[in-house]
């Protein structure tokens, strides 16, 4: 899934510092599911922002509204009715929502409520880690399902570098260095030689260095 | 001879045979061009070559390129080194062309460290090929006079190209086979990060011999003399893939402050002893770290002076 | 043992701490309330394992989102006790509503007067 943070609440305030009346739109998509952008998380911002302004005696009038996905105009539509009636908008969706939304209702202002950070998902309960980049041609059958381009800080075809120690990468304590993973699994299961050859340079024409991507599925297409 | 791939100087030193010094120069943060003179000017004719260090530890340096010219210059050798980390295929490949157009002979593969041990900690790194395919990438503009795309290369460049090698870092059974897929990948020479941990890296040297790798590539030990025990315990801390095993630190500690510099340098001469005995050891990188004025007494102490000349 | 509590004091009972949300310590002061707390069981004593301890957190949380905003997170507290403490949870009682008191009113309600949850 796309997950994300909640940006900080002076972040916020400052978006909407002369507002006087906004709306909250979350998102029943990956946000809810990394809880930083659904029904409860809305919930949490509006109280939040609303104390704020109520402690510093300028009230607002917030309302709030969860749909099941911003990045799918079907449910963009839904948000219609009145939306040109407040100040602004905060999406608490990934970066896609606000853009989505911009695009549908070009009178409004919509700000982003989160910073939208990587694909991956839960290794445990509260904690989200990073697995892909997106780069549009998965090479990661070569490194027994691991992906180095997305985990490996300097995207490394060929790793460990110099700096793996311990099972750790060089960057922090907290990062686990995905060759020395790769290393392990490919000398305990007997497939060395895979890593023995010097890999083509990648071709990032399909990652965003080939500019905006687009999917085309004809099959689809009325 | 054009067998030679570059004919630089230290490609002939080592293949003529002979133990190898070469030595390390970090460029000034500033265009301070009279200190950089400086520095070169303790290294003339103790070296073969002088590596020029491109904005190590990710920290902004004159430029490795720049740098290395102003070496050819002063009638010395540079190892310009290159990294990864800043410059796309583009900028990699121009800056080869320009390194041979600028009398450059040596190049120096790398990775880099990661920019957040830098001074530009937020900089977007780049990474689009990594040390290995830079490899490749040079030895095929070399061998094959093409570039990274196939199109032919008008005045190909001549390098003799090396790489580096951590045989400290983890998973240690692996390394050896990595350093191995660096001279698939081309390598001429490998110079290995600085060395404290001797026991591991005679193991290290034992598994590259047994591989047949020391008869493909020359493999030059790192050495680095520490000037006290607060450069040891600073490495140890900061430095990514540094094995700086306790004896050192305590023979260091062994000695009062004023006579840990010697001390220091006293352990590095007896590395460089043991290195000119060591099957498949071709010769030494000294890394004398902001102690390039050091080199002279070193090189003189450790036996390698008068430079032979091929 | 007839012990009595500051009457400022307004008693929402729950099952469990775990039940109580950041969403509800939010909406109390957003209504009005000049402090809130929590009292969970003892900390290895709740019945539900962890209630107690993600009571804890969202009480922290809470904290923090004061702290953001310029309100004193000492408005928000976190204690524990056993139903068998009925002295304590006085004690607690009159602790609490001495802090907020020391505090002052919330600057949501200017009006002097003194809320507080269980």
């Amino acid at each position: 899934m796309i997950v994300a943070d909640r940006k900080s609440l002076e972040e916020i305030l400052a978006m909407v510092q002369e507002k006087h009346k906004i709306l909250i739109v979350g998102c029943r998509g990956c946000v809810t599911v990394c809880n930083v952008g659904g029904e409860k998380e809305v919930e949490i911002l509006e109280a939040s922002i609303n104390l704020a302004r109520k402690t510093s005696d300028q009230p607002i009038e917030i309302e709030t509204v969860t749909i099941e996905r911003q990045c799918d105009n079907e449910y963009v539509a839904q948000l219609k009715e009145g939306i040109n009636t407040y100040d602004a908008v905060v999406s608490l969706a990934c970066g896609v929502g606000p853009q989505f939304l911009s695009e549908a209702y070009p009178d409004q202002l919509f700000f982003p409520g989160v910073n939208t950070t990587f694909f991956g998902g839960a290794v445990s309960h509260g904690v989200w880690e990073e697995r892909c980049q997106g780069c549009g041609t998965c090479i990661i059958h070569h490194f027994d399902g691991l992906c180095p381009v997305a985990r490996c800080a300097k995207s490394l075809l060929h790793g460990p570098c110099g700096g793996s120690s311990d099972g750790l990468c060089e960057v922090s304590k907290e990062t686990l260095c995905i060759w020395d993973m790769i290393v392990k699994k490919k000398m305990e299961q007997g497939r060395l030689n895979d890593l023995l050859t010097v890999m083509e340079a990648k071709d990032w024409r399909s990652a965003r260095d080939g500019g905006p991507r687009r999917s085309i599925r004809e099959e689809l297409i009325p | 001879m054009d067998e030679y791939k570059s004919g630089s100087n230290l490609e002939k030193i080592l293949r003529a045979g002979h133990f190898a010094f070469t030595g390390e120069c970090g460029p000034p943060k500033g265009a301070n061009v009279d200190h950089l003179k400086k520095k070169f000017a303790h290294l003339k004719g103790m070296v073969d070559a002088v590596n020029i260090t491109d904005n190590q530890t990710a920290v902004v340096r004159m430029s490795s390129l720049a740098a290395s010219h102003l070496l050819v210059h002063e009638g010395m050798e540079p190892n310009f080194q290159m990294v990864c980390r800043d410059r796309n295929r583009l900028a990699i490949t121009s800056d080869i062309l320009g390194a041979h157009a600028l009398g450059i002979r040596n190049m120096l593969c790398l990775s880099g460290d990661h920019q957040s041990f830098g001074n530009h900690t937020q900089a977007k790194n780049v990474h689009d090929i990594d040390s290995m395919q830079l490899i490749r990438l040079v030895t095929n503009m070399r061998d094959k006079g093409r570039f990274m795309n196939d199109e032919e290369i008008d005045v190909p460049p001549r390098l003799f190209v090396g790489a580096a090698c951590n045989p400290f870092a983890d998973p240690f059974e692996y390394r050896v086979y990595r350093l191995a897929n660096k001279i698939t990948a081309g390598a001429d020479f490998i110079q290995t990060q600085c060395i404290f941990n001797m026991e591991k890296f005679r193991t290290f040297m034992h598994q590259a011999v047994d591989m047949g790798l020391t008869e493909k590539c020359f493999i030059l030990a790192g050495v680095t003399p520490m000037k006290n025990l607060g450069m040891a315990n600073f490495m140890a801390k900061f430095v990514p893939g540094m094995d700086i095993p306790d004896a050192l630190k305590k023979r260091l500690k062994g000695v009062e402050k004023a006579k840990q510099a010697e001390e220091g340098i006293c352990f590095a001469l007896e590395q460089i002893e043991e290195f000119k005995q060591m099957e498949g050891v071709a010769g030494v990188h000294l890394m004398a770290i902001e102690w390039e004025h050091k080199v002279p007494e070193i090189a003189e102490r450790a036996g390698v002076l008068p430079r032979p000349k091929v | 043992m007839r012990l009595s509590y500051p009457p400022e004091i307004k008693v929402i009972q729950v099952p469990c701490t775990g039940r109580v949300d950041i969403i509800h310590l939010l909406n109390a002061l957003e209504n009005g309330a000049d402090g809130v707390y929590v009292a969970g069981c003892l900390e290895g004593e709740c019945h539900y394992r962890t209630g107690n301890l993600k009571a804890r957190k969202r009480v922290a949380y809470v904290q923090k989102v004061l702290a953001e905003i310029g309100m004193e997170p000492d408005r928000v507290a976190m204690f524990n006790l056993s139903s068998a403490q009925g002295k304590r949870f006085a004690e607690i009682a009159d602790e609490i509503t001495a802090r907020i008191v020391a505090l002052g009113p919330s600057p949501v309600n200017k009006r002097s007067k003194t809320h507080a949850t269980v």
